[in-house]
């Protein structure tokens, strides 16, 4: 295997590839006849898909640096310092492999949801790939950018065109959300960048040059802040949430499950890759942690709590994405191997479980039209192999060991234990608290009896649903089993990262109160 | 060719493509004359396709004029990069306006061909406007473009909204001429020139910089290319006369007149008063955190897509003072950039807007979009691709364009102004994507609504030219931020490079 992948330059090619085939897909897709489009949509997520597995393999865990890159950055705009330069390393392997998996899993399973306008669709579906696949692999902060905002059209229209009836409401409000961060964070790139020019006289948003730069401590939590903003909406972390439920319950399905399965993470993946390493003082300071733990705490809290009395099993399952991610954050910021390692783990749990939660929900939708939990009971009689599988996703996203879930929580916990015992006792309670919205959805969708009429008819999943389900279960399933080449995969890495934050870190670092009230930023005067 | 001007040749080769553009402006009247007898023709493409014709001829005399070279630095007309550049805008300008007015005309059953003359002569006036080293000529420019589009806008005669528009262009601009001239008399009480480098060599020496008559001149000038750019509180006239206007002039009038009185701006604070940036700098500044602020607010409430447009040409004119009040190279290379961009998409904009519009602009209001997309995708995409890099969103023009003046910004310590800059644009976001989903979430009253409207080639040219035009500069910049970059050069020893003359 090995030596065929060298033979045919796999590891120079990939990511480029990767990059631009959902384009090439995309085209193919608008030149179809309309009948045709989701199976060229399909196919060609699924050649993506393919060509991406090696990567799995050839990745070498032993190393911390960043893999498959060029030999040199391409130069794209060259009187800026601009350059194309893709690259991954352990954070962003598993996220990428995350991408292309769910693609072809959501396209699968849109085949009979999305009925008007076909080519559009899925032509945005693939757009949307593209931009994910960018974000994660880009390693010019400029390129990073571009990717991060061509993300919004695509799912723009999703949510516009195919939504439900709020779809108005929901697309414009997902997309000034997510502009507000992102545009802070573009000028805390420039101030970067240009910081950069005056300290070495060189133009350059390379990630690697970027490291470089010197700041002061106050520079520092500035641009963490305007940074953090565009993250923290992403994420999203309470109070940065409420665009998520919107969002989630007017998407289509396809649209939900790439949402929460992919676009969710690109704001975790922001905080690994840019918070902690560009401002280690900042990431680092007591305070600044101690107010995302809490953030983090109180969404795993808070989002329970509003789960837990939500109507529509969609919503329930768009408010459990926010306390999973409040768990990322937990790992995150506690500044531990486990920790980070977990929130890794359920970021790839939360995308299997939620994925397949959207797609049950959907399945369901197709057959009744209706998501509202009170309209179903009994469903267990009439699709066992419906209800088989949705009571193990409701397993694996509350976290029952044997599951991915649990992994992920427990290293999450456990990381956050260590520094912070507190919260991290606090957030045990939110595992409690998801068996308590998760379980009486499943009690009364799957079991219960079956008094409604409506229901009896209903014919169980198709061979296609089954086989848009089984990878997720499978996943769900490995990871919870043996997690272990997923753990080694990030290892590295993920220890080389937190050494270097701890090295950077102040050891005295002042309270936060003596910056706030001060005139402004200190400018690039020092040049 | 090397100009000293010693003879009155040398003034002749010196004003090459204004020269060619004036003689072609009287052939095409000329012809018009004689052409006019045949009335049977329903539209008159021989016309058009004459202007068309003289506009590629200056663009031609326009690159021969970009070999010359002049003894010195302060001849009456410039012989730099940074005016064969804007020229080009201006053609560029007028040239979208040419095959865009075609339509209109049909669609007014318009006959007369003096809309094309005037565009002609109003692209002399703009040339002069910013190519001069000298406050007279500036204002002979002035007032060649000013009175020309003040026609321009009244062009429709049987349309009173156009009469309305034309005669309150007029009066303010009158008046903003007028505050612009006595500029010019106190600048020259005090300096004793109007030539631009003369009266940067006073005011750098003499110390003028605390005399009350040229700093009051100063702001005078300031004040009348406020009027010109539509700067808040400067702006009233803008959303009245764009509306009115007929649609293609009113894309001429966003996009080249709005270019010309910033390139002239640009040029003669830069080049007469660089000393006095720390004074003039902070006013410019103040002004367009104003007009960024006001211009975008109001234009989220409006509910006729080309008064948004008017308000959203305000909102750029904020963006372009961001570059102004940065006095940097990087800031005027940014500023030349984002004409260019900014004349494909606003041309573009107000030419999706005329063919939606059809007979009277009647259909302006957002209402009329619904569904466009849908029923006419290739107008649908392309006025969606012009929205966005009206947003300034990545992968169009308007981003790149954004970007460089967020960077000249940032390299000058204005923090403040950048972050307004973007959360301005977050509003704009609001504004523009409202037309979008217009077009694409709604659906239209009913199936056959967007039926009657009619493409015409040239504004299908026009369109395909703006689409590939905005992707390709916002995909591959490079070539374009170079010749930007070394267009400015010229202003390198007046604003100190890149680097910051002042941090606030």
């Amino acid at each position: 295997m090995e030596a065929f992948l060298n033979s045919i330059g796999y590891s120079s090619w990939v990511l480029h590839f990767l990059l631009l085939f959902p384009l090439a897909g995309m085209a193919a897709v608008l030149l179809a006849p309309a009948e045709r489009a989701k199976h060229v949509a399909f196919g060609a997520s699924l050649v993506e898909f393919v060509v991406s597995l090696p990567i799995w393999s050839a990745f070498n865990a032993a190393s911390g640096a960043f893999q498959f890159t060029m030999d040199a950055p391409l130069d794209w705009i060259p009187a800026w310092g601009i350059h194309y330069y893709v690259g991954i390393d352990g954070i962003s392997v598993l996220l990428l492999l995350l991408t292309t998996l769910m693609t072809p899993i959501a396209l699968l399973g849109s085949f009979r949801y999305i009925q008007a306008r076909e080519k559009t669709f899925y032509a945005m579906m693939l757009l949307l790939e593209t931009g994910v696949v960018g974000v994660f692999v880009a390693l010019d902060v400029f390129l990073f950018f571009m990717f991060w905002e061509l993300m919004l059209v695509p799912m723009y229209f999703i949510i516009g065109i195919w939504g439900g009836e709020r779809r108005i409401y929901a697309a414009i409000k997902f997309f000034l959300y997510t502009a507000v961060g992102s545009l802070l964070m573009l000028v805390g790139i420039l101030y970067l960048v240009f910081k950069l020019q005056a300290q070495t006289g060189e133009l350059s948003f390379l990630y690697s040059d970027l490291l470089n730069v010197s700041l002061t401590f106050r520079e520092q939590v500035w641009l963490f802040a305007a940074f953090a903003l565009a993250f923290l909406i992403k994420v999203p972390v309470f109070p940065f949430h409420t665009w998520l439920p919107d969002a989630h319950v007017e998407a289509p399905t396809p649209g939900s499950v790439i949402l929460a399965a992919v676009l969710l993470k690109m704001g975790a993946y922001g905080f690994l890759r840019f918070l902690l390493p560009l401002f280690p003082q900042a990431a680092t300071h007591p305070t600044i942690v101690t107010v995302l733990l809490v953030l983090g705490l109180i969404g795993v809290l808070y989002a329970a709590w509003v789960a837990a009395v939500q109507p529509d099993a969609k919503k329930l399952i768009a408010y459990t994405s926010v306390a999973h991610m409040g768990f990322v954050v937990l790992g995150i910021f506690a500044m531990t191997v486990q920790g980070v390692q977990g929130g890794m783990i359920i970021m790839l749990s939360h995308g299997a479980s939620t994925g397949a939660m959207f797609l049950l929900l959907g399945m369901l939708y197709e057959r009744r039209h209706t998501r509202q939990i009170a309209d179903f009971g009994g469903l267990a009689a009439v699709m066992p192999v419906f209800a088989a599988v949705f009571v193990l996703t409701a397993l694996a996203s509350i976290g029952l060991p044997g599951t991915s879930g649990f992994v992920g929580e427990f290293l999450a916990l456990l990381g956050t234990f260590q520094t912070h015992p507190w919260i991290a006792t606090f957030a045990a309670a939110g595992v409690i608290f998801a068996a308590y919205y998760m379980l009486p959805m499943v009690q009364k969708i799957v079991f219960n009896a079956l008094d409604k009429k409506e229901n009896a008819e209903l014919p169980d999943l198709s061979r296609r649903e089954m086989a848009v389900l089984a990878p997720l279960v499978a996943l769900m399933i490995w990871i919870g089993v043996y997690p272990k080449p997923f753990l080694e995969r990030m290892e590295v890495t993920v220890v080389e990262l937190l050494q270097d934050v701890d090295q950077r870190r102040l050891v005295n670092p002042p309270p936060l109160g003596e910056l706030i009230g001060s005139r402004s930023v200190d400018g690039l005067s020092d040049r | 060719m090397l100009l000293d001007f010693s003879t009155q040749t040398h003034y002749l080769w010196a004003l090459l493509p204004e020269t060619v553009l004036s003689v072609w402006a009287m052939l095409v009247l000329l012809v018009d004359v004689f052409q006019r007898g045949d009335r049977s023709e329903p539209s008159r493409p021989g016309i058009a396709r004459l202007t068309f014709v003289g506009i590629v001829l200056a663009a031609v005399a326009n690159a021969w004029l970009g070999t010359f070279r002049e003894v010195g630095t302060d001849g009456v007309m410039a012989l730099d990069t940074f005016r064969v550049f804007t020229n080009y805008v201006f053609l560029l300008a007028a040239g979208l306006f040419v095959l865009v007015a075609e339509r209109y005309l049909e669609q007014e059953r318009m006959k007369y061909g003096e809309l094309y003359v005037l565009v002609l002569l109003a692209a002399v006036g703009m040339m002069v406007f910013a190519g001069s080293r000298d406050l007279m000529v500036i204002f002979i420019g002035l007032e060649l473009m000013s009175v020309a589009v003040y026609v321009l806008t009244g062009a429709n005669r049987r349309d009173p909204r156009a009469a309305e528009a034309s005669l309150k262009y007029f009066l303010l601009g009158a008046f903003s001429s007028a505050f612009f001239l006595f500029g010019v008399a106190l600048v020259y009480g005090s300096a004793r020139s109007t030539n631009l480098a003369v009266v940067a060599n006073v005011v750098g020496i003499d110390g003028l910089g605390a005399s009350p008559m040229l700093l009051i001149g100063m702001v005078l000038l300031a004040v009348g290319f406020a009027f010109k750019v539509a700067a808040v509180p400067f702006h009233m006239w803008t959303p009245d006369a764009y509306d009115g206007a007929p649609a293609p002039v009113a894309g001429f009038m966003a996009a080249a007149v709005k270019a010309a009185a910033f390139a002239a701006f640009l040029r003669v604070f830069l080049t007469a008063f660089p000393s006095l940036h720390d004074t003039w700098g902070q006013l410019v500044a103040g002004v367009a955190v104003l007009t960024m602020i006001a211009a975008n607010l109001i234009a989220t409430v409006q509910g006729n897509v080309k008064r948004m447009l008017a308000y959203s040409s305000i909102a750029h004119a904020g963006y372009l003072m961001v570059a102004l009040a940065a006095a940097s190279t990087t800031g005027a290379a940014s500023f030349l950039f984002y004409l260019v961009v900014y004349t494909l998409m606003t041309v573009g904009a107000f030419a999706v807007v005329l063919v939606v519009g059809r007979q009277g602009e009647s259909r302006v209001d957002i209402d009329w979009y619904a569904g466009l997309g849908w029923q006419r995708p290739v107008l649908g995409i392309a006025m969606t691709i012009f929205l966005l890099s009206l947003a300034g969103f990545p992968f169009t023009g308007g981003f790149i364009g954004k970007f460089y003046i967020l960077r000249a910004a940032v390299e000058k310590g204005m923090i403040f102004e950048a972050v307004i800059l973007v959360l301005a644009s977050l509003l704009s976001y609001y504004y523009y994507l409202r037309v979008a989903w217009y077009m694409w979430f709604r659906t239209p009253a009913d199936a056959e609504a967007h039926e009657g409207i009619a493409v015409s080639p040239g504004v299908r040219a026009a369109l395909v030219a703006a689409v590939i035009g905005i992707l390709w500069l916002g995909i591959f910049p490079g070539s374009l931020l170079e010749i930007a970059e070394r267009s400015t050069a010229i202003f390198a020893h007046a604003a100190g490079g890149g680097l910051p003359l002042s941090i606030r």
